[in-house]
């Protein structure tokens, strides 16, 4: 390090070399994992027999097909309700999570009630039983109360599954606040409201950005409860996607034509919140 | 200064609750869009059905159709086989009355009947001449009914099974296949015309684990080698020596001759491998046929057909139909049956035929669709074959021994599902060479035999 003033110039280049392999490495292995995801885009655009074959033919000619058949529907309405499903429940979740667990959060890390750490913990012990175990009942609980295929009720289970997460998160982003800034705000005359909307929510909005990502990608990917519990009309778009396959026939483009349009909203959403989210997930910069 | 600091304040709560009103409104309203529960409209079904490509021609048709004739509006859900089944015994057992009608086969038919999950249809079949039950294939119409004799679905599409295979390939290598194979004949030509062209293997069969993958082709092959999976008075003969030989001709056939990947393929990728040239030979449900023989099928008109393979026994197809069943829970039972008169009735095969192509009627359920002369003119050369194989099933009597309960390609009880798929999995073991057909046997005649120590009693 005390060489770095010294000769700045005559350090660049050796750095740069020694550096190479990890570049080489890095974009290597982000190949690896995007592969996967450039298959899929890539057999989307192929024609059923092409999509399917063994070795794969990679240079099969394009064709917008899978898609058509998708927007096309298998016959009825299409994706529009599935996708529309999903997205308020979805929205709809996250929303009310965020309006439950800041304040919740806020009771855990700026002024913490007592015995704050066995709260905490309470709430993450509602993740503890593992999801499929409790699938019976609640198709039960849904039944009987005629809640069955209705996308309000997977709105609210969609909720309570995300809610433990995003308190646990949003503490941990709350508690990064620093009590100075908090102590001239009230010293100030800011009120609680106030200092929440002008103070905390400011600093803390990066965290709320990636809480918001985080609940809202994984209600939108949800498939165990939204295959059980839904039918008609509240189906949702992953459980729409899982019926273009079959047992019978071709289905491969159609599938992955199917699985770029149900990946996109997830996508844009992350792209969105990008800066936020690199803001939240290193979060500690406000100190 | 008192009032505006306390003013102050009070303005910033009122807001905030606004917002939080206003977000939890939006929630609602958004929650509410798709929502509202079940359809009650008396002028529409909710259907469940597989997504086999039939079913999708279904879908296509019905509004332009169905909706536009008798104003009743049909809601599908269309799930892939294993999904479908298990949303139907959930919503049927539970009696919900979610779906109205569903797409159920010959092996549930019989066990959500005397379950009373299923309306009887009888009385509907009366009063609907149209309809003309007795068109119905005999075997089909049989393996429908509940052991109190009534009508408990009907037919979609129906099938056997038939071996299928490339003339132009045999005719290349010179060899002639019979009407009526034994299996140790279409053994030796799978392995004269093994490499035939280049990539191209002998005879593709399902390994693919699963009773209604790898167990359904085993099972007709173990019935015609005289084997059976129970006596008739519940002794499991997993391991009697000639279920043992069947298996082991049958993984033997594949591993020698067989497709690559074969523990791992089933109906789709056999389908696949034929269409693509990779097999020479098929032995699979002759429902393939209308896929294989479908515009744009690199082999259209390329194909012959020949009865199951047999050893001991006459015959050796298997019978499947996917059929319409009506939940007893529904209230709509009246439109239900409108829609199942008018998906399984004459009038719809001719619509598939007018407007989809004649290769893709849901046949194998009436005789008038092979009496027909447009199908029999244009939907290719299969058509007899189906019709033979179909026609000649016997589900009460498949094999050289009395059965304690129906079904060629399956045991029709409940607990098969879930035997079939375990034997199913240590044959597919077999297949890929991770144990011999013995030990995948042995161990299976202990899980069998826990099923019949039940039925005993």
């Amino acid at each position: 390090m005390s060489t770095t003033t010294a000769e700045p110039a005559a350090r660049a280049n050796p750095t740069r070399r020694a550096w190479r392999p990890w570049g080489v490495i890095a974009w290597a292995s982000a190949l690896v994992f995007a592969a996967p995801v450039l298959w899929m885009v890539l057999t989307s655009l192929h024609s059923e027999p092409d999509a399917a074959t063994n070795p794969p033919s990679l240079l099969a000619p394009l064709t917008l097909d899978g898609y058509a058949d998708f927007f096309g529907g298998i016959g009825g309405a299409g994706p529009w309700p599935p996708l529309v499903n999903s997205f308020s429940a979805s929205i709809g979740s996250t929303v009310i999570v965020l309006l439950l667990a800041i304040p919740a959060a806020y009771a855990l890390s700026i002024k913490p009630v007592e015995r704050w750490t066995d709260v905490l913990f309470f709430f993450l012990s509602t993740k503890m039983l593992p999801v499929v175990a409790g699938l019976l009942p609640i198709y039960l609980v849904a039944q009987f109360s005629g809640m069955l295929d209705n996308i309000s009720f997977l709105t609210l289970l969609y909720t309570s599954m995300n809610l433990p997460i995003a308190v646990w998160l949003m503490r941990s982003f709350l508690a990064e606040v620093p009590r100075e800034i908090l102590e001239a705000a009230a010293i100030d005359g800011a009120g609680l409201i106030t200092t929440l909307r002008r103070v905390v929510a400011p600093i803390a909005m990066p965290g709320i950005a990636a809480t918001a990502l985080i609940c809202f990608i994984f209600s939108w990917n949800e498939l165990l409860f939204a295959r059980v519990l839904t039918g008609v009309v509240a189906g949702t778009a992953p459980v729409y996607l899982t019926g273009f396959v079959t047992s019978q026939g071709l289905f491969l483009a159609k599938v992955c034509a199917a699985a770029v349009v149900v990946s996109l909203p997830v996508l844009i959403a992350g792209f969105a919140a990008q800066d936020k989210l690199v803001q939240g997930l290193s979060l500690g910069a406000v100190k | 200064m008192l009032g505006r600091e306390e003013g102050k304040p009070m303005r910033s709560h009122l807001r905030f609750a606004a917002a939080v009103a206003a977000a939890g409104l939006t929630a609602a309203a958004c929650s509410g869009a798709g929502g509202g529960g079940s359809s009650d409209d008396a002028q529409s079904i909710n259907v469940l059905m597989v997504n086999n490509p039939q079913m999708v021609d279904l879908q296509k048709l019905t509004a332009d159709n169905f909706t536009r004739d008798t104003g009743i509006t049909v809601n599908f859900t269309v799930l892939p086989e294993n999904d479908v089944r298990d949303k139907i015994s959930q919503d049927f057992s539970s009696q919900s009355g979610q779906y109205d009608v569903a797409t159920i086969s010959n092996y549930e038919t019989p066990i959500y009947a005397k379950n009373q999950w299923l309306a009887p249809l009888d009385d509907y079949v009366e009063g609907d001449p149209a309809f003309d039950q007795a068109d119905i294939l005999p075997p089909i119409a049989e393996s429908l009914k509940a052991e109190d004799g009534k009508i408990y679905a009907e037919p979609f599409y129906g099938e056997a099974s038939m071996l299928m295979y490339r003339k132009d390939v045999l005719e290349a290598k010179g060899v002639r296949m019979p009407a009526k194979p034994t299996w140790q004949q279409v053994a030796d030509i799978a392995a004269r015309v093994d490499g035939a062209e280049a990539g191209m293997k002998g005879i593709c069969l399902r390994g693919l684990p699963g009773w209604g993958e790898l167990m359904a082709p085993l099972t007709t092959v173990v019935n015609t080698f005289g084997g059976t999976w129970f006596t008739e008075d519940w002794q499991a003969r997993l391991n009697s020596p000639e279920f043992k030989e069947a298996t082991n001709f049958y993984v033997d056939l594949v591993r020698e001759h067989g497709q690559p990947g074969a523990a791992q393929s089933g109906f789709a990728e056999c389908l696949n491998s034929m269409t693509q040239s990779k097999v020479a030979m098929w032995y699979d449900a002759t429902s393939a046929a209308g896929q294989l023989e479908a515009d744009g099928s690199p082999v259209k008109g390329k194909l012959g057909y020949a009865q199951a393979p047999t050893v001991r026994t006459e015959a050796s197809q298997w019978l499947y139909t996917w059929a319409f069943g009506v939940q007893k829970a529904s209230r709509k039972q009246d439109a239900a049956w409108k829609f199942i008169s008018w998906a399984s009735g004459k009038g719809y095969e001719e619509l598939v035929g007018d407007t989809q192509g004649w290769a893709k009627v849901p046949d194998g359920k009436r005789s008038s669709t092979y009496a027909n002369p447009d199908y029999l003119a244009k939907g290719g050369s299969f058509a007899k074959s189906v019709e033979e194989a179909i026609k000649g099933a016997k589900p009460d009597d498949p094999g050289v021994q009395r059965r304690p309960a129906p079904g060629i390609q399956f045991v029709g009880i409940p607990e098969f599902t879930d035997l079939g798929t375990q034997v199913s999995q240590r044959v597919s073991a077999a297949i890929a060479g991770g144990k011999t057909v013995d030990e995948a046997l042995e161990e299976s005649q202990g899980l069998a035999e826990k099923v019949a120590e039940k039925y005993r009693k």
